[in-house]
């Protein structure tokens, strides 16, 4: 994407048909920090990396409680996520006292959308800067959504945005069968190797990841940090029993080295 | 003379019923009837006037009991707001706070609500506050109101009452009853306001808040 004259605003029509603004505020989704999410049948995880601005700083927060039954996870402008939060808590909290029943998770993800999507068609407003992936549960089973700053929303199985989210992405796309009967504790532990894939060779500790849970009997919840440590060092140890089979494959490859020329 | 306009008809109606609370060193008691009546009648003998507000904060109101429901679910919202923004629940003194301004907020138009607060304060100690229908507010050791109340709370104060608020050093609010006795007291005063107050019978409901959580007890009253 170059500067041109049809990107200064987002009431402009570029000639091919775009709208240069709301594809710059996606870009703002994919320049965040990563942020995955993938359901079961029953239950749904969010993930996410916590990048600090510095070793003095704290991490910055990316993944909210919005219900009992609706957690978002953020990559992007997160001052925008955490205003939008705010409006999915407000929304849950309004239709709870009209109705004295859970908002369902669908009809949330379309008030956010169109929320977005006025954003992408008035003159003195900008897009939201940030990409949303909300985790919820109703009536009809566990879902994951994902909600763009152009005012569109998709339904996943599992997905990833944010910067490197391509190798957690081909993670989920190799694995994303075995998800819907998962088991909780095997749906966390994919959750943490899709993490592990977008660090590319940093070392994946508790405190530069969140994990979040919800599902059918268990209300949303960050998992607490020591939990989440056990359950990287159960991921390393099984990856360690891994090892010794490929040393034995590089061994019998000088053997294989002379039928090749 | 032209006599003044009156009114044909009323937003309120009194369901009756009473409501009482106890504060101990390290425990509180909430109490209500379970009756709800209008005029003369019974509407039903099982209604609950109890709500539990946060972790450590119960609140128990008579009065007209739609409005006692719109004030419950106003409070309930207003306290998943705060956990929201602050990651903990609100403590009982700040509770008490927010149903005070509540309630001020419908100045001219209130609540018919009569409200007492009961539970654990931030140091663990036993908390009751009293209001009035428009939000004023006191901490206290005990308290009573409803229907029943102008029976039960001079009985409570014969028992209870700390000495003059004048003397110095300040004396402690709180009872020097311990759990099971406070329990005991509160079932001894309902009997007695069932008794002589129409609109006070059925059941009580009596809920224990303490360091261990909360526990809900039911005793029979006379059912006429």
């Amino acid at each position: 994407m170059f500067r041109n004259q049809y990107d200064t605003d987002v009431t402009t029509w570029s000639p091919a048909g775009r709208l240069f603004q709301v594809e710059y505020a996606m870009e703002a989704v994919k320049q965040g920090s990563a942020a995955i999410g993938l359901r079961s049948k029953s239950h749904v995880v969010l993930a996410s990396v916590n990048k600090a601005n510095s070793e003095l700083s704290s991490h910055q927060r990316k993944i909210f409680k919005v219900d009992d039954h609706i957690g978002v996870a953020i990559a992007g402008l997160t001052a925008d996520g955490r205003v939008l939060s705010r409006y999915l808590r407000s929304e849950c909290i309004n239709y709870s006292f009209v109705y004295e029943s859970p908002l369902p998770v669908g009809r949330l993800v379309v008030q956010l959308a169109d929320k977005a999507q006025v954003c992408t068609q008035r003159s003195w407003k900008r897009p939201y800067g940030v990409g949303l992936l909300v985790a919820g549960l109703d009536e009809s089973g566990a879902h994951l959504y994902y909600n763009c700053p152009s005012g569109n929303y998709f339904e996943y199985q599992a997905f990833a945005i944010g910067s490197r989210s391509q190798a957690a992405k081909t993670y989920l796309e190799r694995k994303f069968e075995t998800f819907a009967n998962c088991s909780r504790e095997d749906l966390i532990r994919d959750a943490l190797f899709a993490i592990k894939e977008t660090l590319q060779g940093e070392k994946l500790t508790s405190s530069i990841c969140t994990v979040a849970i919800l599902g059918i009997g268990e209300p949303f919840q960050i998992i607490d940090q020591q939990t989440i440590q056990q359950l990287i060092d159960s991921l390393e140890i099984r990856e360690e029993a891994g090892e010794p089979s490929a040393a034995m494959q590089e061994d019998r490859s000088p053997e294989a080295a002379p039928m090749e020329i | 003379m032209a006599t003044k306009q009156q009114a044909n008809w009323s937003p309120y109606d009194n369901n009756g019923g009473t409501c009482v609370a106890i504060a101990g060193a390290d425990y509180c008691v909430i109490a209500a009837d379970t009756r709800m009546s209008t005029g003369y009648s019974i509407l039903t003998r099982d209604y609950s006037k109890i709500s539990k507000l946060a972790d450590k904060c119960v609140m128990a109101s008579s009065g007209f009991q739609a409005d006692v429901k719109a004030l419950q679910k106003n409070l309930a919202a207003r306290h998943l707001i705060y956990q929201h923004q602050h990651n903990k629940q609100m403590s009982c003194p700040a509770m008490a706070q927010l149903l005070s301004n509540t309630l001020y907020y419908k100045r001219f138009f209130p609540y018919y609500a009569f409200n007492v607060l009961g539970g654990l304060d931030n140091e663990g100690k036993g908390c009751v506050f009293t209001y009035d229908a428009v939000g004023s507010y006191e901490r206290v050791g005990y308290s009573s109101q409803g229907s029943g109340s102008t029976l039960i709370m001079p009985v409570l104060d014969n028992q209870l009452k700390s000495p003059s608020p004048l003397l110095l050093p300040a004396v402690d609010a709180v009872t020097p009853l311990s759990e099971s006795e406070a329990v005991d007291m509160v079932k001894d005063v309902f009997a007695s306001a069932a008794e002589r107050d129409i609109y006070t019978g059925d059941k009580v409901e009596i809920v224990i808040v303490n360091a261990g959580g909360i526990r809900r007890e039911y005793t029979d009253l006379r059912k006429d």
